[in-house]
């Protein structure tokens, strides 16, 4: 019995142009792409092929030129600033390749900032924070600042902070970039651990070992999608909206 | 949900220790304008104030009657040849006291006579006058009596001398009934004046003072350098002057040659000058506290582009618009806060030390000053950083997070 999924990203003839100069270039050029809750997908190819705006697109950080863009069913093409403020800060998590810590906070502070700016209590917020920080094997570095950490405490920090909403969607962008080869094994698999409990996870990378890892990996050049590997064999079929 | 007032000034208390040289040069800046409006208003009222104490110290309801009277004529051969008015006389003093409106009436006869006492002498500043000006300038004796009741034009060989004069002159000798030479004169000394009688152009420590007929004679000359006249009230003044102006011009064949100056004009118009100084030097400082705000302006725009990743992180991360512009300004108004509350007491150790320096100027800062400069200080503080406020909540996530 096929399982019936909706789908969670639909993206239909997605364009997005930049100006360089008096010239357009399709940063992507008519990207068509579903994905279900729940996948583990990665985003390799060539710098400037556009794997971050794609995400950054994905992450309501950045808006389509053309084309329409649905989030759990909801049309977002076209979304007021502070809507998608809301929306990123609900349902995304973001992990970048520089940590982006702000740097005067602690490790704590940091991966309570996103409650912070929800204008969750700060009764509410400890348990929460305690839980993630405890999860992240962080628990003795809770109180440093990430200039007394190490780059994988420090993507751990991040990775906690972009979990503490519960978000479904957790958004990474060359999250091993930084790091050496131990600590990005170590990312990597704690972000796998979060796919395995239910997040849908989406790196983008252009470390092969790392791309190869996920069950749907896209090959993008030159703004397109160029392959679409599904190794999951779970024939579920897909619906729109 | 909001995030909480506590929240935002526990973020931006964090981001202003963060970045500890931005944060001390802008509260310098604030404090310098908030403590530079405080001492210079402060230092402008207590000169009004030292000028006002001068004159209320030179007597209550005074009238001045001087010699003289200016009037603006037209170009006439004979005003540029100009008149001597007729002298004020003893006789003139003598009439006025008649006025029932009046108190008190002093005449006065200044000059310099060469004083001396056993060999030792100086030049000293000597004032004829009456019994009557003790009481009409509330000046005090310190040992024996002063001027006695006599007729005005009764020549008594008595003075009363100044401490600064007893010191130089006498020593360590008893001075009250001693006879001492001022000219080719004998004085006997009959009192002391003490020391704190002071006021306007003339410091009674080193003065001299004899009958004016005595003076008039030591002089050689009859007029008279002023008539003090006291009113008995307040009302009264006015009415005195107008019938001081009468008699005198009467008695000068009709023509009015003195000038009458009450001192409530007097003390009004520099009260007003004062006054005016006092808000124009406020209004000076005040320029500062605005050169304050438009740092605090390029130093919140500085910070917005230093901290434009942090930003993009905030705005990554779901903060709306208005909650960076809250943190943005939440930011400006603590730092403009903070200055204010540091130049509020530089401004008034200020103050303590020039009233240290200067205890005859009273250099209290008014609280109008005080009120204006503070809310000055948050206002610009607040308008100077909508600005950046504004470019940081309009900034675009994906190219701040990238730092650009």
């Amino acid at each position: 019995m096929p399982l019936l999924k909706l789908n969670m990203i639909e993206l239909k003839k997605v364009y997005r142009d930049f100006l360089v100069g008096d010239q357009t270039v399709h940063a992507l050029d008519d990207i068509n792409l579903s994905i279900q809750e729940g996948e583990y997908i990665s985003i390799m190819g060539p710098s400037g092929s556009g794997k971050s705006t794609l995400l950054n697109l994905i992450g309501l950080l950045d808006s389509a030129t053309k084309g329409s863009y649905l989030l759990n069913c909801q049309d977002v093409t076209v979304l007021p600033d502070d809507q998608k403020a809301a929306m990123r800060s609900k349902t995304i998590g973001f992990v970048f390749q520089a940590f982006h810590l702000i740097p005067r906070l602690t490790a704590t502070e940091n991966i309570e900032l996103p409650l912070m700016l929800a204008g969750a209590e700060p009764e509410q917020r400890l348990p929460l924070v305690n839980k993630v920080v405890t999860a992240m094997n962080l628990t003795d570095r809770a109180n440093h600042t990430p200039d007394q950490l190490s780059g994988g405490q420090r993507q751990r920090v991040a990775i906690a902070r972009a979990t503490i909403m519960q978000p479904k969607i957790l958004l990474a962008d060359e999250p091993t970039g930084n790091l050496d080869q131990k600590s990005g094994q170590d990312v990597i698999n704690i972000l796998e651990q979060l796919n395995r409990q239910g997040i849908t996870l989406i790196i983008v990378t252009h470390d092969a070992n790392i791309g190869q890892r996920a069950m749907r990996q896209l090959q993008m050049v030159d703004g397109r999608i160029e392959s679409d590997q599904d190794l999951s064999h779970s024939q579920t079929n897909s619906s729109s909206c | 949900m909001l995030t909480s007032m506590s929240d935002i000034i526990r973020f931006s208390w964090a981001a202003l220790l963060g970045y500890p040289t931005r944060t001390i040069l802008m509260l310098t800046a604030m404090a310098i304008g908030v403590a530079a409006v405080i001492m210079l208003t402060a230092l402008g009222e207590g000169a009004r104030r030292y000028v006002t104490n001068e004159f209320t110290s030179l007597g209550t309801n005074l009238v001045i009657v001087f010699p003289g009277y200016s009037e603006t004529s037209g170009l006439n051969p004979i005003a540029m040849v100009g008149t001597t008015p007729r002298d004020l006389t003893l006789e003139d003093a003598q009439v006025l006291s008649r006025n029932t409106n009046i108190r008190r009436i002093a005449p006065i006869n200044i000059g310099s006579v060469n004083a001396s006492f056993q060999g030792r002498s100086r030049e000293v500043p000597v004032i004829g006058s009456n019994s009557e000006l003790l009481n009409i300038r509330q000046w005090e004796l310190s040992q024996g009596s002063f001027l006695p009741v006599t007729d005005l034009d009764r020549a008594t060989p008595v003075c009363v001398i100044g401490s600064n004069i007893r010191d130089q002159l006498f020593d360590t000798q008893t001075a009250v009934g001693q006879w001492m030479r001022l000219g080719d004169r004998r004085f006997r000394v009959i009192g002391i004046m003490a020391s704190e009688g002071r006021s306007i152009g003339v410091d009674v420590q080193d003065t001299i003072i004899i009958p004016v007929a005595s003076a008039q004679q030591l002089f050689n000359t009859p007029s008279l350098f002023r008539i003090l006249v006291e009113a008995k009230t307040r009302s009264a003044i006015e009415p005195v002057k107008q019938s001081t102006i009468e008699i005198i011009k009467e008695r000068h064949l009709g023509k009015r040659d003195v000038t009458v100056i009450t001192q409530d004009a007097v003390l009004a118009t520099f009260d007003r000058i004062l006054a005016a100084l006092t808000y124009a030097i406020g209004g000076i400082a005040a320029i500062s506290l605005a050169v304050a705000g438009i740092l605090i302006m390029n130093v919140m725009l500085v910070a917005v582009s230093q901290r434009t990743a942090e930003i993009g992180l905030l705005k990554a991360l779901g903060a709306p618009q208005g909650l960076i512009i809250r943190l943005i300004l939440s930011e400006a108004i603590m730092l403009s806060a903070f200055g204010a509350i540091i130049g509020l007491l530089l401004g008034e150790l200020g103050c303590l030390a020039i009233r240290q320096a200067f205890p005859d100027l009273p250099a209290y800062a008014p609280s109008w000053a005080v009120l204006a400069a503070i809310t000055v200080s948050l206002l610009t503080g607040f308008v100077f950083s909508l600005l950046p406020a504004q470019q940081a909540a309009r900034l675009d996530p994906v190219l701040a997070l990238t730092g650009k």
